[in-house]
């Protein structure tokens, strides 16, 4: 009795920062940040921290469980504009494990390797989100930088890697450079994308920019008109024309509706935008005060 | 008997005690960011650089106290700073093959950055340490004040310790490279070496 009267004024005030419907069913303190997990009639959400404000990183419908929820995680779908059949999947930053279900749900032959910092959130995507872990998927307790420096040692190639590390509130800032951007790309095979969820506010934005284009060269600058995040689309070799990915978005638009994603829709925001000042600063492991710049 | 000291002899003993104390946060700092791309940003990242830190002050403190019982001398001071200043130059110029070595040997991410900031911070943390002891015996002058000049002494130094950390964490970072700022406080430790070592000639008599 006691520890709930204790812990009820806490209870009260998440509530009423996230919606009044909505009820938390779930909450830890983990190494890094407050984990919480909380329903709102059919939609679950994970959450992170309640400093300022909470942020969800990953939701799921419970009547829809395969419709993408976030409009970010539809953007990381435009990779598949991009590609014929991922075989290798690198997913840094687990999250709810949604974007690992769906892609093992598409494509079941697939290897899909989740790699999370925060044994917290693997928990949680386990016992909440319905995250599925099998002979093609699993995932690995480790520091992304850490997980890719040692891939590339051992040779380890993707076709797909999705960087998706930064929830706004705190940026692993080892994750930004130009020497990480590197070892990416020498993990990637020749075909191979990189899909990083990231920032398009902030002066960060402008240091983000050109680190990538320093080390791929041109990329995708996906995002709706919403100002929300965008998703930078890498290739090591060029980039594909417009035709080409709009006759993509045809072939599998099928294929992707029940996630409530229109590749038609998505096409036409695979653009190329230079919209950052030429004599940019890199981000290096040198120089990388990525939060401070946020 | 000895002479009576010079007016900027005690102001420059803290200054450079001030300044010994920045510069050894300043390093602190900059190793969480050198360490982090071989051995990742979390938490036990921070329990390596801190242990560290503090065993080797400890040892500092320790030896610099000894050195400071025979032919005390602000020459022989002004070498600890020097000193200090050339073994903490490896750290912006052979971090890179060190930790790629020990990245390369030593799978658990914990004891890499362990290993990696004892090869960085070691010795150059040892030497910085010996700083506040031997300090606190040039401005000694009777057994009466030790207490309150030690007191003080700290004072100075911790100051330089807490400005060091804030300094370097909000703006050095933001304006220059890592290996600039572990380069300019490897040029600030020798420079300020050498006045003391040239400022000796005509300075006090310890005894």
């Amino acid at each position: 009795m006691i520890n709930l009267k204790l812990l009820s004024p806490l209870f009260i005030t998440l509530c009423f920062i996230s919606n009044i419907n909505a009820e938390v069913i779930h909450s830890e303190r983990s190494l890094y940040k407050n984990v919480i997990v909380e329903d709102n009639d059919n939609i679950r959400c994970l959450k992170f921290s309640v400093k300022r404000k909470t942020s969800s990183q990953s939701c799921i419908n419970k009547a829809a469980p395969k419709a993408l929820v976030f409009n970010y995680t539809k953007l990381l779908f435009s990779s598949f504009l991009l590609m014929d059949k991922p075989e290798h999947v690198l997913i840094i930053g687990l999250g709810g494990g949604t974007m690992s279900n769906s892609i093992h749900q598409l494509y079941p032959q697939a290897k899909i390797t989740n790699v999370e910092i925060d044994p917290a959130v693997v928990k949680v995507a386990r016992d909440y989100f319905d995250f599925i872990e099998n002979n093609k998927v699993n995932a690995q307790t480790k520091d992304g930088r850490i997980f890719v420096k040692r891939a590339k040692l051992k040779k380890q190639q993707y076709d797909w890697v999705i960087l998706d590390a930064f929830n706004g509130d705190y940026i692993p800032e080892h994750l930004m450079t130009k020497e990480f951007l590197t070892e990416i790309r020498d993990i990637l095979t020749p075909d191979g994308i990189l899909a990083a969820n990231t920032f398009s506010g902030s002066e960060l934005y402008q240091y983000e920019s050109a680190t990538y284009q320093a080390v791929f060269g041109d990329f995708f600058n996906v995002r709706f008109d919403d100002g929300g995040n965008r998703v930078i689309l890498a290739k090591n070799s060029g980039l594909p024309e417009q035709h080409t990915i709009k006759a993509k978005a045809q072939q599998i638009n099928k294929k992707l509706s029940s996630y409530a994603v229109d590749t038609n829709k998505l096409a036409p925001l695979l653009v190329i935008e230079k919209d950052w000042p030429a004599n940019t600063r890199l981000l290096t492991d040198q120089y990388s005060p990525a939060n401070l710049l946020n | 008997m000895s002479s009576p000291r010079q007016f900027w002899h005690n102001p420059f003993i803290y200054l450079l005690a001030f300044t010994s104390g920045f510069c050894i946060m300043a390093v602190e700092l900059l190793g969480g960011r050198i360490l982090a791309p071989y051995f990742g940003s979390s938490v036990h990242i921070w329990g390596s650089i801190i242990t560290v830190f503090m065993l080797s002050l400890s040892v500092g403190y320790l030896l610099g106290g000894k050195l400071s019982t025979k032919a005390v001398s602000l020459k022989r001071y002004g070498y600890i700073f020097a000193i200090a200043g050339i073994t903490v130059l490896p750290v912006a110029l052979f971090a890179e093959p060190i930790m790629e070595a020990i990245f390369m040997s030593i799978e658990d991410t914990r004891y890499g950055s362990l290993l990696a900031s004892i090869a960085l911070f070691f010795i150059p943390t040892i030497i910085l340490g010996m700083i506040s002891p031997y300090s606190v015996r040039l401005l000694v002058s009777d057994k009466n004040n030790s207490g309150q000049v030690a007191g003080k002494l700290y004072f100075v130094s911790t100051l330089g310790s807490a400005l060091g950390t804030l300094i370097t964490s909000f703006y050095l970072v933001l304006w220059f490279e890592v290996n600039t700022i572990i380069i300019s406080v490897c040029s600030v430790l020798f420079i300020l070496g050498l006045l003391a070592v040239v400022s000796n000639k005509g300075a006090v008599n310890y005894d």
